[in-house]
Parts: C-alpha cells; structure tokens; sequence
C-alpha cells in the first residue's frame, strides 16, 4: 500500500517531466495561435496583432492547401498500402521455417535506422537519377526508354523512399503479432480442411487487425509530419508539397507568418484528429 | 507440437525470404560497394559489381572535408546528451508511475504521449524566435533540449512498462527485511531495471540520431550533425556518388549496428506497449 508520504514523493518525482512537457506543448503552441490571428511579415515591417481569421480563410481557401492536402492523402495512403500489404506478407513469410532467419530479419528491418537524409539522397542520385541511376541502366538493359522518376513522377518516388523507410516498421511490428497467435487455432483449422487462404482469411487476419490498426495509426502520424525526405529531393516543386513541406514555405520561405501560423494549426487539428484514435487503443491496453 | 515440414519446403522458404530480404537491403549493399569505387568507376555503364578496384579513397576524402569531423561529433554529442537528459527526468517520473500508481497516472502517460504526436510544423516559427531571444540558434545545447522534449514520453513510457513488470512482492519483501527507501532503490530496483534502462537509451539514441526535422531547420554549421551535413550533399549532381555513399556509410553504420541489437525494443517503444 502506498503512503501519503510516498504519494507526495511520486508527485514530486512525476513533476519534472510534467512541467517541462506543458511548457513545451503550450508555449509554442499558443505562440502560433496567437501568430495565426495577426497579419506577421518581418520582412515586410507588418505586424498588426488581430485581424480575426483572415489567415485562415485565405489559408483554407488557397488552391495550394487544397493542392498540398491531397498531395498528402495520396502520400499518406501510398505508403500505408505499401508498407500495410508488404509488412504482413513480411511477416507471414518471416514466420515460416527457414534457415538463417534472424539473418533474413536484420536485412529487412535495416532501412528503418538509415537517417532521412541519406535514404532521400541515395534513392535521389543512385536509383531514381535519369542519367546515372540504376534504374535507368535496367530501363536500357531491358531495351526501353530511361525514365526520369523524379520529374515525371516525382511523388511515386517519394512515396517509394518512404515505404522503404517504413516497411521495417510495419514488418516488425505485424511479425510480433504474427508470433503471438497461438498455433493450436491453425492446426485445428487446417485439419478441418481450411485451405491456406481462408486460414488467412479468417484466423490470421483479424489477429492481426489490431496491429494494422495501430501500425496505420502511428505511421499517419509520423508520416502527416513527412520533411527531410521532401527537403532534399525536389524540394516540393512537381507537385510533392505535402502540408508540412506548405507551412514551412510559408512561415520560413516566405516568411508570412500569420498564414504559416494558421496552417500550423491546422496541420495540428489534422494530426490530433488521427492521435485520438490512436491514443483510445493505448489507453484500452493500459488497463489489462 | 508442430506441423510437418519437409526440408523441401523449408529450402523453398529460404531462398524466398532470403531473396526479398536481399532485394529490401540491396540499396544499403550497393552504397556500401559504390562507397569503395573510385568516382568514376561509381558512374560506370555498366555498372560493376564486385570486380573493380577496390580503394578507400573516398572515406579519406570525407573525412578531410572540414565539416565531417564536426558534424559526427555533433551528432554524437545532441543524441547522446539528449538521452542522458532525458533518462535523468524520465526515470523518477517512471519509477513513480510503476510503483505508486494513482488513480491518474493512466491520465498522465497518455496525456505525455498525446504530446508526441503534436506535429512540428505547428510550433516551427515560435521555437525559432525563441532560439533567437535566447541567442541559441544554431547551438547543441537547442538541439539537445529539443531532441530530450521530442522523445520524453517515449523514454518515460518505455521505462514504464519495463518497470511495471518489476514485481512489487519483492519490493514489499525489501521493505519488511527494513530496508530504507535508499537502499530499496540502489539494492534492489537499480539492478533490476537496468536492462530496461539499457535498452531505452538504446532506442532513444537512435531516434535522436535519425530526426531530421529540427536538426536540419535549426542549425547551419555550428551545431549541424550529420543528417544536416548529407543533406548539403542535395546540392551537387553526378560525380559524387562515392563520396555521398562513403559519407553516408559512415552516418548510418553506427546505428544500423545499434538498431539490430535493438529489435524487440523497437516494437515496444515505438508501438506505446499497443502491441506485445
């Protein structure tokens, strides 16, 4: 049983932590709520402290956020479909008998450590690149034309870096919840004469559904926030200017930024939307 | 028990997993081979395998451009100092949350975690006016603050459940034999949560080393590490591949290392304990 004493001693324990999040959640956040209600452009001169929303109907009205929140759905779904698909057959596959499998581990989970920027670039200059890239030698070899991926389509080869970047995850992740399912179920199944795809079908699927659902939701959220990857490649130009890639033009491109501070805010609504459900599963998961 | 399984099918499994395994890590393999090809060998049409002139040329090169140098210490000093600082302010809230839970701690560790998902861009502008009043744009000590705000409730939610499954009879058992506070915690939660702590700092260093929002926006060349010093690799096209691949070999070995040790923990720290 715990004391008074030791009650006063957790608190003062849990303090630290707690003060230095709200101040970091509430300083900067209403900082930029407060910036997304005035007309801000230091390199102007222009600071009136109210104009109402303004920057939000401008913000919300703009073809480019309408622009930039598709690019991102389409971002966003892309490569949850990719590392969603690829991770459970991963996974699946992982779990068969073999040999060398903690070998076979190590070589897929790998791309996930690889920082951002280099992942960015090397699949930039090494693979995508249309003069020197080994895409462009494959296109030769097999006789066609060499294609430009990162001109012509540029947000393919975004959304092809980042499930790269991500499979790992996903696979991880599934191949946890693969191993948890218990082998008695199956081989009940399969003397039943369940074949393979309804094994599948209805006992190994719906195990896994909550860990897609939780793989999809942390993926959208890192994913919403997606920018070095973008930075370093076609710098949001050809239409890969997601949310994130918007807002940073304009509070430090452009530097209006009452509209930025406004698109903040609306990217954080967007995220906070996803965070609740993410955040009802964990905290199920607390009580057992 | 388990089913059957003929050495046929096993064999078949092998050479699959092996095969899309390779294909997954094939990008990191070949700028590992380009790292050691002389620049010109690295554009060759067409490319070369194995069987060129193996030379570390490129490395000395990377190594004697002026920034390298200081961009790995950079790196090393933002993700290890930010741990360090974060360890130090997560354990106690922790070890309090495991072992004397009240009736909102639950409240607490999602209420940390609900700031995790804040994205960055929202708060982009207010912590680039604060880095400047307080005149620390572009230094470590921003990046070591932020980076140890950034992965707190992980770190704290992390330690959580390691500590949580410290059974708390043998704490009870400490107590009644009269042991102090003090020696509770050095004699018998310190060594038990060890491991635990091990593996958060693992992860968190990784984390810390890998962010690239903050490091790239808030630093120019000061305090740039080594997400920031690729990143400047964007700039010139064509003949550099070697050089990119040696520089780029040398940013991500020391965790591509770290992270295969860290597998399992990956999964729990990542997933908030969602999925076991």
């Amino acid at each position: 049983m715990a004391t008074q004493q030791s009650r006063a001693a957790a608190r003062i324990m849990i303090a630290p932590a707690v003060i230095v999040l709200l101040v970091w959640m509430l300083v900067p956040l209403c900082m930029t709520l407060y910036f997304s209600f005035a007309d801000y452009r230091p390199m102007r001169g222009v600071f009136e402290a109210w104009i109402g929303f303004g920057n939000y109907a401008s913000f919300l009205s703009s073809s480019s956020f309408l622009d930039a929140l598709g690019t991102t759905l389409w971002m966003v779904a892309g490569i949850l479909s990719i590392t969603i698909v690829g991770g459970v057959l991963f996974a699946l596959l992982l779990d068969q008998p073999m040999f060398g499998q903690g070998i076979v581990r190590i070589l897929v989970i790998a791309p996930f450590f690889v920082m951002p920027t280099v992942s960015a670039l090397v699949w930039k200059n090494m693979f995508f690149n249309v003069d020197n890239g080994l895409f462009s030698y494959l296109y030769k070899f097999l006789g066609m034309q060499p294609y430009d991926f990162l001109s012509q389509a540029p947000l393919f080869s975004i959304v092809v870096i980042v499930a790269w970047q991500w499979l790992p995850f996903a696979t991880l992740i599934l191949l946890t919840a693969v191993q948890s399912l218990s082998s008695e179920q199956l081989e009940a199944a399969e003397m039943d004469g369940a074949p393979g795809i309804s094994r599948f079908w209805y006992i190994i699927l719906p195990h896994l559904s909550r860990a897609i659902t939780v793989v999809i939701l942390i993926q959208t959220i890192f994913l919403l926030s997606i920018f070095a990857e973008i930075f370093v490649t076609p710098n949001g130009a050809f239409g890969t200017r997601t949310l994130t890639y918007l807002v940073y033009q304009r509070v430090l491109e452009s530097q209006n930024i009452g509209l930025g501070s406004a698109g903040g805010i609306v990217a954080v609504i967007l995220a906070n939307i996803v965070a609740i459900f993410l955040m009802r599963i964990v905290g199920k998961n607390l009580d057992n | 028990m388990s089913r059957a399984i003929t050495p046929r099918k096993k064999i078949m499994w092998t050479a699959l997993a092996w095969g899309l395994g390779l294909l997954i890590f094939f990008p990191i393999l070949w700028t590992f081979l380009t790292s050691f090809k002389s620049e010109s060998t690295a554009i060759s049409d067409p490319p070369v395998w194995f069987l060129f002139d193996w030379t570390t040329e490129n490395y000395s090169a990377v190594l004697e451009r002026s920034n390298y140098p200081l961009a790995l210490m950079n790196s090393i000093i933002i993700a290890v100092g930010s741990t360090i600082l974060g360890i130090l302010i997560a354990v106690p809230a922790a070890w309090a949350m495991a072992f004397v839970p009240g009736r909102r701690t639950k409240d607490v560790l999602l209420w940390m975690l609900s700031t995790k998902m804040l994205p960055a861009i929202g708060v982009l502008y207010p912590l680039v006016l604060i880095a400047k009043y307080f005149g620390v744009m572009d230094s470590r000590i921003l990046l070591i603050v932020i980076l140890m705000l950034i992965n707190l409730p992980i770190i704290v939610w992390m330690l959580y459940t390691y500590f949580r499954e410290i059974p708390g009879e043998i704490l009870e058992a400490a107590r009644m034999d009269g042991a102090s506070l003090k020696s509770e915690i050095i004699y018998v939660l310190t060594p038990m949560a060890v491991p635990g702590i091990a593996s958060t700092i693992l992860l968190n260093i990784i984390l810390a080393w890998n962010e690239a929002f903050w490091t790239i926006l808030l630093t120019t060349v000061d305090a740039a590490p080594l997400t920031k010093f690729i990143a400047s690799f964007s700039a010139p096209e064509g003949l550099f591949y070697a050089k990119l691949s040696a520089a780029s070999i040398m940013a991500i070995a020391p965790i591509l290392i770290m992270g295969w040790f860290s597998q399992k923990q990956l999964v729990r720290g990542l997933t908030f304990g969602a999925v076991k």
